[in-house]
This record gives structure tokens, C-alpha cells and sequence, in this order.
């Protein structure tokens, strides 16, 4: 089962904490929105990833399982 | 293309006979220039709807079946703009968990597109059979008709064709049809900002998954289809598959509705054959009134190609992907050459940065300060590397939004570099040209557009 991080736009406010704490993964733009590496994470990623989401004071980092892509 | 343009006023009221030779106008086939076809003249050019049963029965649930498997051969696609098979689409919301909804969908938010409003307005029973066949495909109870409030003669169109159906219903059974007008901003159009307006929110697009497909209004499958597609669907359910792929090319079967403006001698919606060439399309305009500078196709998400491919380019999805362009909802804008490219493409920048509805971050400010950065570069006051930096907000911006809208946007923006670098470099050396100063041509609301009264003509 492979997971990847995603961020819901709507929901983000630019706090930055995801960049602090998953850095190898989120970088910020120029106003402070993740960038983030959409490719699937590592195993040994998974928690730390977790750790980040959780951290997200507006609950807009997800760590998502894969999905079927769109119809 | 299917012998000589013909104006509206010429064509017969006659029904297009089935798998008879290829013929133009099929959705157009018989509208008035000025007001709806009524319910009675409508069956009498396009022929009795085919039998709707829309029931749970064994022998209902096969033709269904059939109904889908035909639009599959018919190769259709979606009008809105991104040319999604309609064929899959049907089948996912069928296989939905619970109770289907279907959304006709005629919000066409793009300023430059009329041609959702016209078919409303002038052939509003041909999307209503559309809608219902696709309901009884996918199993739905119940259908939503949307129009754009702005389209006020569409909604009333749409009323009225309503009304006439309860007072005669045609088929054994029919869902549940409702009409909502809906604001006409650009992205309300969009299939999640639908799905909250109807549910009782904003017009604004929902972060996704779940896709309405999935989890539409009411957490039902919910099946989006804009309404010329489901016009197509009406004629396909007449006269079968073979007949739609008559016209077209074989990857993009079919005719299709255009909205053509700037300067040509008369701008409004055309039915085309997809492959049709650009040419053919402005003579049966009248030809154009001007010099051309380029043309923007697809509205203002779209691609701008330049003069020198003006003469050689056809209408079809494979050819204008060449030019990294697509026709989108339909949309053909000419730009004459007395205007600027430069400061149109800021003009319509801005505007389409004032189109985001302001939820996510990149597209509030990557598209103000892609905006800006083209102002600048008009108006010739942009710091050196000014393109660079246009490119480089570009990828920060595209695909880091909820919807598309600033994935549109950008594709604008790109495509008018490169369409119009010589006009670019010009700007950043010497700043504002002549051509500046001239009024305005892309159509953009509070201009004349979009209170202009659309046409129905056919190439």
C-alpha cells in the first residue's frame, strides 16, 4: 500500500509548520505555501509524515493512500 | 464540411433523416433567430423521443444498458471544455453507490463563451431529452437544469420548456426536473462548485476527493455534464452512433457549438464539424473586418496561436494540440492587428485574477502577481528578466489549486509568451507600444458581450 502527502488548498493557511517538520518532503513559495513532492513516501517516512499532519493547525496536510485516479 | 454555409432564416423545419448523408445543423436544426422552439416543433425537426423507461425492471435496466453502450461508439466527448469521454463519466456515477443525480450544466461562466446560453435559449427541449436519457443511463431520479442568472431570456427559456413538458410528458417516465439559476462568476461552472451551490453553499469549488461522481449533492453519484453535450446525447439516442460519427474527425466525432467573436463581420454561435478549418469558420462570419493578429482558443483558461498559423489551423482537438491549444467550451477569439497582445493578455490576467474566488493561496497570489508582472511588462516598467520571472510564478501556480482556474490562467499567460515573443521583448525594451492606447477587444463582462444577443448560425 503506498501513501503520498497532499495538501488541501482550501484548508491552508500558510502556517509553515509542515515545512519545519517534514522538510525533506515541503518546501514554501514565496507566501509561505507548501510545496510538496507528490511522489509516494517510504515506509520509514510514513510516521514522521504523520507526525507533520497532525501538527497542521488547520488540518490541511494529508497523508492520503493511494487512490484510483479520476474516471 | 457538409456543403455551403446557410444562415439560420434558410433552414427548413424538416426532421435530419436517420443514418442519412452528413448534415449540418444538428443541434441548430430549426431554431428561430429570436425565441425558443416550442415542445411541438421541436419533435417535429428532430422526431420523437426514443421510449425513456427509467425503471428498476430487468428489460429497463437493458436499455439503459444499450443507451450507454451506444454513446460509448458515438466516441462523444464532453463540451465544457475538457473533452472528457461522456461514455465513462456515465458509467462511474451508474456505478455509484445509491441514488443518481443528474446536472445539466449551463452555468458557462467564460465570458467569451455563448453558446451554452444560446442552445437554453433557443432549443431548450433538445438538452431536456438529453438530460433525461442520461438519467435514465445512470439510474438518477432526479435532474437539475442550471443556467446562468445573467442569461436571464435562458432561464426563462428553460422555464417555459419545463412547464410545457408537465403539461405533455413525452416519454413513460421522467425524473424530477428542476431549474436553478446560478451566479455567473467564472469558476461556478466548475463540477465541485456546482455541487456546493446546489447543496446550499458558495459557488465555490470543494477540495476533492470525493469527486461528485463519487459523492455529488446529497453524497449521491452525481453525474455533471454540460448541456450541449447532453444535446448530443438527445441525437445520438435518435438516430444511433454511426450517424454521430458522420461528421467529425474519428477521435473527436461529431459537430460541435463555437462562439466566435472579435473582428469578424458576425460574431455569435456557429455550428461546426470538428476538423473544420478556422478559415471556413470566419467566412461564414462574413469574413473578417480587420487584419488578424492571432486568436485565442478556448476562452481566457485557453492558448493563444499566432497570425502565421491562422490560415492552416482546423478545429479539432489532435490538430490544435500541436499548437498546445484545444478548443475548450468552443471558444474562437480573433485579435485584430490594431490591438497590443501584450496588454490584452494583462487585461484578461487581471480580470482572471479577480475571478479567483480566493481560497487557496497560490492562485490568490501567483495569479496577482503574474497580473502584475504582465502590467509591468506592458506598460514597460518590469525589472530586467521579466519573462523568467512570469515563467517562474507560472510553476508556482499552475496545479496547486483546488480547481483549474489557475492552471488556466497560466496557460493564457504561457501561450502569449510564446506566441507573441517579439511583442514581449518589444515591451520590456521599449514599454508601451501605439497599439496600447486602443480600446479594448477581448470581451470581458461589464462590456457589451455579455448582454450582446447570441445567433445560431451553422458552417
Amino acid at each position: 500500500m503506498s501513501h503520498r502527502v497532499r495538501v488541501n488548498p482550501i484548508a491552508c493557511e500558510a502556517h509553515g509548520m509542515c515545512a519545519e517538520l517534514l522538510p525533506e518532503r515541503i518546501t514554501l513559495d514565496e507566501w509561505g505555501y507548501p510545496i510538496v513532492d507528490l511522489t509516494p513516501i517510504e515506509d520509514w517516512e510514513l510516521e514522521h509524515a504523520r507526525r507533520a499532519a497532525r501538527a497542521c493547525p488547520t488540518f490541511a496536510l494529508l497523508v492520503a493512500r493511494e487512490r484510483r485516479a479520476r474516471p | 464540411m457538409s456543403g455551403a454555409p446557410s444562415t439560420v432564416s434558410e433552414l427548413p423545419l424538416k426532421r435530419i433523416p436517420p443514418h442519412g448523408a452528413p448534415v449540418l445543423p444538428r443541434l441548430l436544426a430549426g431554431v428561430h433567430s429570436v425565441g425558443a422552439m416550442t415542445l411541438t416543433e421541436h419533435l417535429s425537426v428532430h422526431g420523437p423521443m426514443s421510449p425513456v423507461y427509467g425503471g428498476r425492471r430487468r428489460r429497463d435496466r437493458a436499455h439503459a444498458a444499450m443507451l450507454m453502450d451506444e454513446i460509448e461508439r458515438s466516441g462523444l466527448l464532453g463540451r465544457g471544455g475538457a473533452a472528457f469521454p461522456t461514455a465513462t463519466k456515465l458509467r462511474a456515477v451508474a456505478a455509484g453507490r445509491g441514488r443518481a443525480v443528474v446536472v445539466a450544466n449551463g452555468a458557462e461562466g467564460e465570458p467569451a463563451s455563448l453558446k451554452d446560453r444560446t442552445l437554453l435559449e433557443m432549443t431548450p427541449h433538445l438538452v431536456l431529452d438529453g438530460a433525461v436519457i442520461a438519467a435514465e443511463a445512470v439510474g438518477a431520479d432526479e435532474l437539475i437544469v442550471c443556467a446562468c442568472e445573467t442569461a436571464g431570456i435562458s432561464v426563462q427559456s428553460v422555464e417555459r420548456a419545463i412547464e410545457e413538458r408537465a403539461a405533455h410528458p413525452i416519454s413513460v417516465r421522467s425524473p424530477q426536473i428542476h431549474l436553478r439559476a446560478v451566479p455567473g462568476h467564472y469558476v461556478a461552472g466548475q463540477e465541485s462548485a456546482l455541487v456546493n451551490y446546489l447543496g446550499g453553499g458558495p459557488a465555490k469549488p470543494m477540495s476533492t476527493p470525493p469527486l461528485p461522481f463519487e459523492q455529488g449533492i446529497g453524497r449521491r453519484p452525481t453525474l455533471i455534464d454540460n448541456v450541449e453535450t447532453l444535446a448530443h446525447v438527445a441525437l445520438i439516442a435518435r438516430h444511433g452512433a454511426l450517424w454521430f460519427r458522420q461528421l467529425g474527425t474519428p477521435t473527436q466525432p461529431g459537430s460541435a457549438l463555437v462562439t466566435l467573436s472579435g473582428p469578424v463581420a458576425d460574431p455569435g454561435v456557429y455550428e461546426i464539424e470538428h476538423g473544420a478549418s478556422l478559415s471556413s469558420l470566419i467566412d461564414a462570419a462574413g469574413g473578417a473586418t480587420m487584419g488578424l493578429r492571432g486568436a485565442l482558443l478556448g476562452g481566457y483558461a485557453g492558448a493563444w496561436i499566432g497570425r502565421e498559423w491562422l490560415a492552416g489551423v482546423a478545429l479539432s482537438g489532435e490538430h490544435l494540440a500541436a499548437h498546445g491549444a484545444s478548443l475548450g467550451a468552443g471558444v474562437v477569439l480573433l485579435l485584430s492587428d490594431r490591438a497590443c497582445p501584450v496588454a490584452e493578455t494583462a487585461r484578461v490576467a487581471r480580470w482572471m485574477a479577480g475571478q479567483s474566488v480566493r481560497q487557496c493561496g497560490p492562485c490568490i497570489n501567483g495569479l496577482d502577481s503574474l497580473a502584475r508582472t504582465l502590467e509591468q511588462i506592458a506598460a514597460g516598467s518590469a525589472e530586467a528578466g521579466a519573462t523568467r520571472r512570469i515563467e517562474h510564478l507560472a510553476s508556482l501556480t499552475a496545479r496547486r489549486g483546488a480547481c483549474g482556474h489557475p492552471d488556466g490562467a497560466v496557460n493564457l499567460i504561457l501561450s502569449a509568451l510564446d506566441a507573441f515573443d517579439a511583442d514581449f521583448a518589444e515591451h520590456a525594451r521599449h514599454g508601451a507600444c501605439d497599439r496600447c492606447a486602443c480600446s479594448p477587444e477581448l470581451p470581458l463582462p461589464d462590456r457589451e458581450v455579455s448582454h450582446q444577443r447570441s445567433r445560431g448560425a451553422v458552417v
